[in-house]
């Protein structure tokens, strides 16, 4: 009798512990299709990388060999690294802001009661949907000096004419207003569908406790639209190491390194100077810093942002 | 005595449609006057027009001797209570309560005081940090008053403030409401399409119809007489019953009567001999549905448990004394000489239904 009901509770235990091991399994199934994809993409192109921009450049006298930290060294020794560091430093803190700005103006106005509101809507987005290296020829044109939109129209005022791509002062500028032009339509969608989450009731509960426009603005729906715009500033942060397609078409970062960003500097040392260390560690370093800014924007900014 | 909100001959409309037309509409101080109507009828048109949310295309407002109407919402010393509560989400109770003197650069001092007042008053204590989101339908509801209570401000105009919260919580929410006008001695302009809240909690109601008003009067005078059969078939629940004249004998009009008021008798010793169509006993009462040719919505409504089966034959007494007389063309109520209760549509001249309103007494 004692016996049976032993082996009934050992029983049952045996039961319970193929039952977690079964959910167990079941969880990893579960897991397994975006674990590969990730692991594949991600994970193993990440630790790659890492490993090697941790060796020397091999060439057929001289083997690849473990060098440590030299690659980086070397990196910080280049002035070019530096430059281009500087280059793309001043190319997010135009473009951020300014797109961003742009993209509010315009979501404001096309959520307002204007004639032609959907017009209005497509032509601020058409950037968007061109290809980058489309906008690229097109703004080529209009860079091009001579013949190109800008010097023409500058021609008829008497202007002279300016090779915005060919001089080292404007090339950058010339680069990040492309940029904006693409980018801001893109975030222009974002902010507009959040206004329109926004309820007509608290403009009119505004207007009557007596807020100017302005200040209904900046008191209710700037704030509101504060989960919009940590997502835009995200975005618009990974777009500025990221989008560097029009580089090819109008400048190929000269001249002089004028216009030359850290992705294209990459791009060059690995395809074209074919050193790939020195081309790893600096992926590495991107990696980093974007890494370190996107927690910091989550966890500092995420704090103040109230979410509906 | 002069009224408080004036509307002079008032029109909004969108393409010639919907809307408000040509309304004139006196309110006296302290008064609580409900906006009644089906929906689609500009009872809210009314009210936007009056915030000045809404800006007339002919007529004229006017609010405390001011003519207002082409001043902006923020100038008109109103507040408003909206049906949506339009609170901000991302601030607290607090914040959302002292918005409005925020704007208006009230001191800080005197914020905190007029806020602890409104705190006290609809019992928000201990919810001052929360955001509407942390709050129940009924909070959030004391919330949108209590911006009201600040404000300071002698009209408070609402949009059918309760029709979000459940059944229970109205009725409680009510009587805050009206014990709060009361108390501040507020003139309140409350549109709502639920007859019983029109009913029972205002001065006076003001039933609307395709953008007229229809009626104009004290809740009693509403009641027993209405201006016309959309009033009479409107008010009450059942409405009143419309007999054609001529199965009474009386030529030429439509005679309305309270179901409350016809006496169920065995058929042959009556006014009127119908069918019973079906019967729904409420417990204290019951509805006794009578089919007949001449009639529409007969209902007679019996004391007690009444002891009817579909289909018997049923004798119905049509009092003379509670008959309302309508004319069978125009559906207007016939001057009736021995009650002289200025039940008409009159808009603008004093009603002589009942003394001329004083403002509420601040005691309780």
């Amino acid at each position: 009798m004692r016996n049976k009901l032993a082996t009934g509770t050992v029983k049952e235990m045996g039961t319970a512990a193929f039952m977690r091991r079964r959910r167990a399994v079941h969880g990893w199934l579960l897991l397994t299709p975006a674990l590969v994809m990730l692991s594949t993409f991600a994970f193993y192109p990440s630790l790659a990388t890492l490993w090697t921009s941790a060796f020397s450049r091999g060439t057929r006298r001289n083997p690849s060999e473990f060098v440590g930290l030299e690659n980086y060294q070397r990196l910080f020794d280049d002035p070019t690294f530096w430059t281009v560091v500087g280059n793309n430093i001043f190319y997010a803190a135009v473009t951020i802001p300014v797109s961003i700005v742009i993209a509010l103006a315009m979501a404001l106005w096309a959520n307002a009661k204007i004639p032609a509101r959907s017009f209005v809507r497509t032509a601020y987005f058409t950037p968007t949907v061109l290809p980058m290296i489309a906008a690229g020829n097109l703004w080529l044109f209009f860079y091009t000096p001579g013949f190109g939109v800008l010097d023409q129209i500058g021609a008829l005022f008497g202007a002279p004419s300016i090779n915005w791509l060919g001089q080292p002062e404007t090339a950058l500028w010339a680069v990040c207003i492309v940029t904006i032009w693409k980018e801001s339509g893109f975030f222009m969608i974002f902010y507009l569908a959040a206004l329109q989450t926004i309820p007509p009731d608290l403009k009119e509960a505004a207007e009557i406790e007596g807020a100017s426009r302005w200040t209904y603005l900046r008191r209710i729906v700037l704030p509101l639209l504060m989960p919009t715009t940590l997502f835009i500033l995200v975005n618009a942060l990974i777009n500025s190491v990221k989008l560097i397609d029009h580089i090819f078409i109008l400048t190929k970062g000269g001249p002089s390194d004028a216009s030359m960003l850290i992705l294209y500097y990459i791009w060059e040392n690995a395809f074209a100077f074919f050193d790939a260390p020195a081309a790893a560690a600096m992926t590495v370093m991107v990696l980093a810093v974007l890494g370190v800014v996107a927690a910091i924007q989550f966890f500092v900014i995420d704090r103040r942002t109230h979410y509906r | 005595m002069s009224a408080f909100v004036g509307l002079d001959a008032v029109t909004r409309q969108w393409n010639g449609r919907g809307g408000v037309a040509n309304v004139t509409l006196d309110i006296p101080e302290g008064d609580f006057v409900a906006v009644l109507g089906p929906s689609g009828c500009g009872k809210s048109t009314l009210l936007r027009l009056i915030s000045g949310l809404e800006l007339p295309q002919s007529g004229s407002v006017r609010i405390a001797g001011r003519d207002v109407t082409h001043l902006p919402a923020s100038q008109r010393a109103l507040s408003m209570v909206f049906q949506s509560y339009a609170l901000f989400p991302h601030l607290s109770v607090r914040e959302n309560v002292s918005f409005g003197m925020k704007v208006r650069k009230v001191s800080k001092p005197e914020r905190a005081e007029k806020f602890a007042e409104a705190v006290e008053m609809l019992s928000l204590q201990g919810l001052e940090a929360r955001k509407p989101a942390e709050l129940s339908g009924g909070q959030r509801q004391r919330v949108a008053l209590a911006r009201a209570v600040v404000s300071g401000h002698p009209l408070c105009l609402m949009d059918e403030p309760l029709s979000n919260l459940d059944a229970k919580l109205r009725h409680s929410v009510r009587r805050e409401i009206k014990a709060l006008q009361r108390k501040l001695g507020l003139t309140v302009i409350y549109v709502t399409h639920d007859q019983t809240e029109a009913m029972s909690l205002s001065d006076t109601v003001v039933l609307m119809r395709e953008g007229r008003v229809e009626q104009a009067d004290s809740p009693a005078t509403l009641y027993a007489h209405p201006a016309s059969t959309f009033a009479a078939e409107f008010i009450g629940d059942p409405p009143m019953a419309m007999i054609d004249g001529d199965a009474l004998g009386q030529g030429g009009v439509t005679v309305g009567i309270r179901p409350e008021h016809i006496a169920a008798l065995q058929p042959d010793a009556d006014d009127l001999t119908g069918r019973v169509g079906d019967v729904e006993f409420l417990g204290a009462h019951t509805h006794v549905v009578v089919d007949h040719p001449a009639t529409r919505g007969l209902i007679v409504s019996a004391p007690g448990h009444a002891d009817w089966r579909p289909g018997d034959e049923i004798g119905l007494r049509i009092p003379e004394e509670h008959r309302v007389l309508f004319d069978a063309g125009t559906g207007r109520a016939k001057e009736n000489p021995q009650k002289n209760y200025g039940a008409d549509h009159r808009q603008t001249a004093p009603r002589d239904s009942r003394k001329a309103p004083q403002p509420q007494p601040v005691s309780d």
